[in-house]
């Protein structure tokens, strides 16, 4: 982009590209120039891995070895069969050699915050690969055949929502896509793994970008980076430019720098100007976006054949000695990156994983390093601290200016106080994104998005109660048709009975003498009762009795 | 020609307009009986839907349905234990009235749990299965029953009739021990 394109596309004149102005926003400090003054730095091998595989909730998993197994790095050990979808899988790789140890459940530091099934690989430290399947020229593949490839890989969204991305392109394939964008914003304070790997990687970046809109048949491929930052602004003009002249026709695009200019709608909007209704995908406005670091993956499984066996994960806090971004591989535990990086214990508040704005914080320090998370903080004590005071909502009004999703944050407070679901459903609680713009710029320190994380809980699980109740009351009319229709029924019965009563009763007795060990016999029905009736009753009473001698003795 | 001076102007524009308002009234009138009737149909329907359908009974009326009826009617709604505050308060936002607590002489809020018999003391009376307002118990004449736990509705309506004692409410949990049994299947299952 020459300079004079570049002021164009800054006053929205011209033929360049231009973003467009979206709603809300904040600008927070970035804190990224801690983790950004050293390169991307390749990490030593752990002596052990906790490969996440998957939780048995969201799906079926078939392993492929078995604890005891010797494997290499690059082998195929297990794959998460998704239950939505019968035929979408996620397989998981060996980031190194080594032999199994077990399999067992584990915390890992992703979003779901539960436990999930994890593949123990103790490491040999030899480090031996099966050879790399030869790379084939991505431009002689057909769409489906580059999406197979990428399901192969075992690539989900790296931006952190861990989709897989064979299957983002699988849902759009009805659809004609006008545009892809690849997000390179990277808007939250402290990640900085994407500006990282494009500083360092842009021809990765931008070629996975090329396979990506071959992959989904897109008409355009827009790469969207923050205007904040140069150097991989700079990176990537030189490449795009580079594969331009192949084949290539990614384009850049600056988006002005404010939190969260990255959110998919969000994005979506500053790029096309395309506000998706609430409720539905991106893909029926003909837009998908796919994080770079899904595009870099992308790029190595297809020209490398390399699956996904590592990520750029951002290293920062207070109590790092030297905050960087890592090439970790996907199953070391959290702390090992931290004592790597040089942490000092007693410094250390809390440990987030994500950014200071949506972080959350992790359940365990040995949490195994999964193929979504981004960014680890060990945050000291003045950093990031709770607010201490939380004071009485004054009305100002700066959440709602600063909501990207125009809502009204106030209005929302006071209904989940008050538990109005009903209301809360009519202003849109469900769109909002949980960004924590509103708790930013909030005066009182109110913990916004906590409250409107748990009315969302409550909402769901009122929601299904409502489903659940749907089905009593549906069996309990059949219940009430059935007893009506026995009632109506029962006349005729009562009156058929007499008449043949005397004769069944003779036939029974006549059974009764005939053959002692009859089946059904009243008499032997009667007595089971009896003797159930006084089991019980001899419980009872020896209970009472215990209970009383217990009365007694206090 | 009749001679149109101001006295014929005011009298006719008086008529017409005096027609025009009672024909507007009418309207008015008919439209809010209409409204009414309706409303009352529907404002059953509404507050059946808030109503948990356990169908245990616990309010005083055979069900949830009637008792809706009976709230529409200007019963107090706040008989439903099983529903617990929430009902109230949405009940209490429908019908814009004041919140009130639980009344405790219908029982008190329990979470939610399943009846689970015991199946080798179960004797096979269907004492139970008369009792199952939403016919979620499996079972014949002297024959074992089993609760269909999908379906019950945790009104505690079984475990009274049993004369042996044999149905227990538990509480209704997600089966965890099976994760692991799962995993132990996969892996003996394996290539």
């Amino acid at each position: 982009m020459s300079p004079l394109q570049r002021i164009q596309s800054m006053l929205g004149v011209g033929t360049s590209l231009s973003s467009r102005r979206t709603a809300g926003g904040i600008k927070p400090p970035s804190y990224k120039e801690h983790s950004l003054r050293s390169r991307i730095m390749p990490m030593p091998i752990p002596p052990q891995l906790k490969i996440p595989v998957g939780a048995t909730e969201s799906g079926t998993i078939a392993l492929d070895i078995a604890a005891g197994d010797h494997v290499h790095k690059y082998q195929k050990l297990a794959q998460l069969q998704l239950s939505a979808q019968g035929r979408t899988s996620i397989p998981v790789h060996a980031p190194t050699s080594g032999i199994v140890s077990a399999i067992e459940e584990a915390y890992v530091a992703d979003h779901s915050q539960q436990k999930q099934v994890c593949i123990v690989l103790k490491t040999d430290g030899l480090d031996t690969s099966l050879p790399l399947e030869p790379a084939v020229d991505y431009r002689q593949l057909a769409s489906e055949e580059l999406v197979t490839a990428i399901r192969r890989a075992g690539i989900v969204g790296m931006g952190g929502a861990g989709f897989p991305a064979a299957d983002k392109i699988d849902s759009a394939a009805h659809q004609a896509l006008d545009l892809l964008i690849i997000n390179a914003a990277e808007c939250e304070p402290y990640i900085s793994a994407d500006e990282a790997l494009i500083r360092e990687r842009a021809e990765g970046v931008v070629t996975g970008a090329e396979i990506l809109q071959r992959a989904s048949s897109a008409r355009r491929c827009i790469i969207a980076i923050e205007s904040s930052k140069p150097n991989a602004i700079q990176a990537l003009e030189q490449a795009i430019e580079a594969q331009t002249n192949i084949t290539g026709n990614c384009e850049l695009l600056l988006v002005p720098s404010k939190y969260p200019a990255g959110s998919e709608k969000q994005l979506i909007q500053s790029v096309s100007g395309i506000e998706i209704p609430s409720g539905q995908h991106p893909a029926q406005h003909g837009v998908l976006v796919h994080n770079v670091g899904t595009s870099y993956a992308v790029f190595q499984a297809l020209v490398l054949g390399r699956p996904c066996i590592s990520r750029i994960t951002t290293l920062s806090g207070q109590a790092l000695k030297t905050p960087k971004n890592f090439e970790a591989l996907i199953g070391c535990s959290v702390e090992f990156l931290f004592e790597i990086c040089g942490i000092d214990k007693s410094l250390r508040h809390k440990t987030l994983l994500g950014g200071s704005l949506m972080g959350l914080q992790l359940p365990s320090d040995n949490a195994a390093v999964s193929k979504t998370t981004n960014c680890l903080i060990a945050a000291g004590s003045d950093e990031l601290a709770p607010p201490t005071e939380i004071q009485a909502c004054i009305r100002c009004g700066f959440c709602a200016d600063a909501c990207p999703v125009r809502l009204l944050p106030q209005q929302l407070l006071a209904f989940s106080k008050t538990a109005n679901n009903s209301q809360l459903l009519e202003h849109g609680l469900m769109d909002c994104i949980e960004c924590g713009a509103c708790d930013y710029v909030c005066p009182s320190h109110i913990p916004l998005v906590s409250i409107y994380k748990d009315s969302k809980a409550a909402i769901e699980t009122r929601l299904t109660n409502h489903e659940r109740s749907k089905v009593w009351q549906q069996r309990f009319q059949y219940h009430q048709s059935r007893i009506k229709k026995e009632k109506d029924q029962a006349p005729t019965r009562t009156k058929a009975v007499p008449a043949k009563k005397p004769a069944a009763e003779s036939e029974v007795s006549a059974s009764n003498n005939g053959n002692e060990q009859e089946f059904f016999s009243k008499e032997k029905a009667s007595r089971e009762i009896a003797a159930a009736v006084a089991r019980v009753k001899a419980r009872r009473d020896e209970s009472k009795k215990a209970a009383s001698v217990q009365d007694k003795s206090k | 020609m009749l001679p149109l001076n101001t006295f014929w102007l005011v009298q006719l524009s008086l008529s017409g307009g005096l027609i025009l308002a009672t024909s507007l009234l009418l309207l008015k009138i008919y439209k809010y009986l209409c409204y009414q009737l309706t409303a009352q149909k529907s404002l059953v329907k509404q507050i059946n839907r808030i109503l948990p359908q356990t169908q245990c009974g616990q309010c005083g009326h055979p069900g949830c349905l009637p008792y809706a009826r009976a709230i529409s009617e200007g019963e107090a709604s706040n008989r439903c234990p099983p529903g617990g505050h929430e009902t109230i308060l949405e009940l209490a936002e429908l019908l814009n009235e004041p919140v009130l607590e639980l009344d405790p002489s219908h029982g008190q809020f329990k979470e939610f749990s399943v009846a689970v018999i015991r199946e080798d003391e179960c004797i096979g009376c269907t004492k139970c299965i008369q009792a199952c307002p939403v016919d979620a118990i499996l079972g014949g004449p002297k024959l074992m029953h089993t609760v269909i736990e999908a379906e019950c509705t945790g009104c505690d309506l079984c475990v009274e009739p049993c004369p042996v004692d044999c149905i227990d409410m538990l509480k209704h949990c997600e089966d965890a021990p099976v994760i692991f049994s799962k995993i132990h299947d996969i892996q003996g299952a394996r290539p």
